[in-house]
């Protein structure tokens, strides 16, 4: 292999070119019907596409810079751009002439040449290692290109906006709903979730019942664990006085939540109890000793120690919950998965995607706004000597 | 003082420190060495509550220990342990302030305890005071460890095997710096090692633990001299024992009137720096210096009989 060539990046080149070659869009007659595919080169004017094929190629070809990761950076950004002319140009002229219904979706080979340049991107940023602070600009740079893009309306031919354009307002409530599911089960596993877990590090036995059955509910189907919910929570609200004035109903928000929360504690309590096992027992020793109270040393000394382990936990509760809040739309719960099992119903594949991709947007954000805490968390040198 | 008088504890049916009583006088270095399993850190934690005694009692100037709230009698007591136990997300500042800050003391009054003890244990306070642990070489994360158990000026200090992770020549020096430090502050010290070599260099006193029981008390000559029984002897060791004898005692006292060729020794090097300065250049005698100006000699017949007494 010539020197100076990024394994990883001859990989991205092939298969880019490889995804060059497949249907860049689809058309099709209206939203439900089975559509044809549309090349690279049909997709737009010869210009657009000589324009976008010279920025995703000039940007493949960039990422072959083993030596210049700033580079290879550069290259999946101009190849997404590249990638965004084509379908913001193409979407209108695909659809002149071709009747009132008729929708135009991007196909295999956008999504191809997508994945690849976001491969491209990270991998050119994990040579990179940029700190938290950094990594937290990117993030908004990056977000604040996509809100552009989005509120530009350059892209608002697509048949997946115009999805959303017939549900502009019951988007905007199914996206609170989202979040209110996935953060405030989040917000309600921590409340629960650390004082459990402190308790469990101090007392074997309570650990030794409450991991177990924690363990347990972990292993329940997502769809099982929402269904139980419904005949629980209904018998709740009926059984139990004020249950119902206060929105506890067997389907709805409130089951949604509680499945949630169960799938949460688990992370939660582990974490919680592994970060406070890690704190070097010397340095307990050493606060006892010196006579700290037992208050002083758990917020002083190892809650301190444990707390990127814990915040470890509330990540990947936070990814998970945002994954699973899906399901909550068929039990009514609301959230993206309304769209998705509409979609569903309606064989709309689009109307799918309007679900998913926000979903999927959401939980990678997320993870990457906890690794930057997580970072921050761990501010003292990580090197650590006897 | 510290009284410490027939404490016993008891773990589900084991006797671990077994009516234990010693008398340890204010401003001197007690050493309890022990092989391991012998209830010597035991003893060493019932002093601040660490742990609970089964029974018996500890007095600290006539004070009981049992009528002082345990984590309020820690902050009166240093505590210094193997691997020195610094908190790993302080600074080596904020780590020497831990007691002051219990304490309460003002601010000031802390930032001007933690520099002073930084420069005491060698450290240029403006280069050290905000770095973490971490940073440090294993040494100074020692000292860091001590100053820290020092930093409200404590009447008693307590030392868990406090060298114990250090390499020999680092350790010697960590020594050689609690003499120097115990000289100048004066505290009364009680350590715990398993090591007699160290138990010898540093200590006023020697309790030699075994099963749980204190098998002898006394002035370090006296440990090496006139073991209590076996085990004592066994850790004493019986052919270091003439050696550990020597480097106990100071040429000063073997100083007589004479000339002697070759390169002189300080009148408070030890017998067996002498000794071994006889062997290694092949003389009979050694002039002796006292601040650089040469008071007589030591031989080698007056260092054999001066250890030969035991026969």
């Amino acid at each position: 292999m010539p020197r100076g060539l990024s394994p990883p990046g001859l990989l991205f080149a092939a298969l880019g070119l490889v995804a060059l070659a497949l249907p860049f869009a689809t058309l099709r007659a209206n939203r439900i019907v089975a559509g044809e595919g549309v090349f690279l080169w049909d997709a737009a004017g010869p210009g657009v596409v000589a324009v976008a094929l010279a920025a995703m190629i000039a940007g493949l070809a960039l990422g072959l810079q083993a030596a210049r990761p700033w580079w290879r950076l550069g290259g999946s950004l101009l190849g997404l751009a590249g990638l965004v002319l084509v379908l913001s140009r193409g979407a209108g002229r695909l659809l002149e002439g071709a009747g009132d219904l008729a929708r135009v979706s991007p196909a295999a080979g956008f999504w191809c040449l997508l994945l690849v340049l976001m491969m491209l991107m990270a991998d050119a940023l994990s040579t990179l290692r940029p700190g938290p602070r950094l990594r937290l600009v990117l993030l908004a740079a990056v977000l604040g290109a996509l809100a552009l893009v989005l509120t530009s309306g350059a892209l608002s031919e697509l048949s997946i906006m115009q999805e959303y354009r017939a549900r502009a307002e019951g988007f905007r409530r199914a996206a609170i709903r989202h979040v209110a599911l996935a953060f405030g089960s989040l917000g309600a596993a921590a409340a629960i979730g650390f004082p459990l877990g402190i308790l469990c590090h101090r007392r074997a036995r309570l650990r030794g019942a409450a991991i177990p059955v924690l363990s347990f509910l972990q292993t329940i189907p997502s769809l099982a664990m929402f269904g139980i919910m419904i005949p629980v929570l209904a018998w709740v609200a009926a059984t139990v006085p004020g249950a119902a004035e206060i929105g506890i109903a067997g389907i709805g928000f409130a089951p949604a939540f509680l499945a949630l929360l169960l799938y949460s504690l688990l992370p939660v309590v582990a974490n919680t109890v592994a970060g406070l096992n890690a704190t070097p027992p010397a340095a307990v020793e050493a606060a006892r000793g010196m006579g700290m109270t037992d208050r002083q040393r758990l917020w002083g000394i190892e809650l301190p120690l444990a707390l990127p382990v814990m915040l470890a936990g509330l990540r990947i509760v936070l990814v998970q919950n945002i994954g699973l809040a899906v399901i909550a739309g068929l039990i009514g719960g609301g959230g993206f998965g309304t769209f998705v099992f509409q979609g569903l119903n309606q064989t709309a594949s689009d109307l799918i995607l309007l679900g998913a991709l926000p979903t999927v947007v959401l939980a990678l954000v997320s993870a990457i706004v906890m690794d930057i805490l997580v970072d921050f968390a761990r501010r003292t040198p990580k090197r650590e000597s006897a | 003082m510290i009284e410490i008088d027939s404490i016993t504890k008891v773990y589900g049916g084991t006797t671990v420190v077994d009516a234990v009583s010693m008398t340890i006088e204010t401003g001197t270095i007690t050493v309890i060495v022990g092989t391991s399993g012998s209830g010597k850190t035991t003893l060493l934690r019932m002093i601040n509550r660490l742990v609970e005694p089964t029974s018996g009692s500890v007095r600290i100037n006539g004070e009981a220990t049992s009528d002082i709230a345990p984590h309020l009698l820690r902050r009166r007591i240093g505590y210094a342990i193997q691997g020195h136990g610094l908190f790993p997300h302080h600074s080596v500042g904020r780590n020497i302030a831990a007691v002051p800050r219990l304490l309460g003391w003002p601010k000031d009054k802390i930032a001007a305890r933690v520099d002073e003890l930084l420069a005491l244990f060698g450290m240029e306070p403006g280069a050290f005071r905000d770095r973490f642990p971490a940073e440090l070489s294993g040494g100074q994360q020692q000292r860091v460890g001590v100053a820290r158990a020092l930093a409200s000026r404590p009447d008693l200090l307590l030392m868990d095997e406090p060298f114990g992770a250090l390499d020999p020549i680092i350790r010697a020096r960590a020594q050689a710096d609690l003499r120097e430090i115990h000289q100048k502050l004066g505290s009364t010290i009680v350590l715990v090692t398993h090591d007699m070599e160290e138990a010898i260099r540093l200590a006023d006193r020697v309790g030699v633990m075994d099963g749980g029981k204190l098998v002898q008390h006394g002035p370090p000559e006296e440990i090496v001299a006139r073991p209590a029984n076996g085990f004592v002897a066994e850790m004493v060791g019986d052919a270091e024992r003439p050696m550990r004898l020597l480097s106990l005692i100071p040429v000063r006292g073997l100083v007589e009137d004479g000339a002697a060729p070759g390169e002189p020794l300080r009148d408070d090097a030890s017998l067996r720096d002498a000794l071994s300065e006889c062997l290694w250049t092949g003389r009979d005698a050694v002039p002796v210096t006292r601040d650089g100006a040469v008071i007589g000699r030591v031989t080698l017949n007056a260092i054999r009989t001066r250890v030969g007494r035991h026969a």
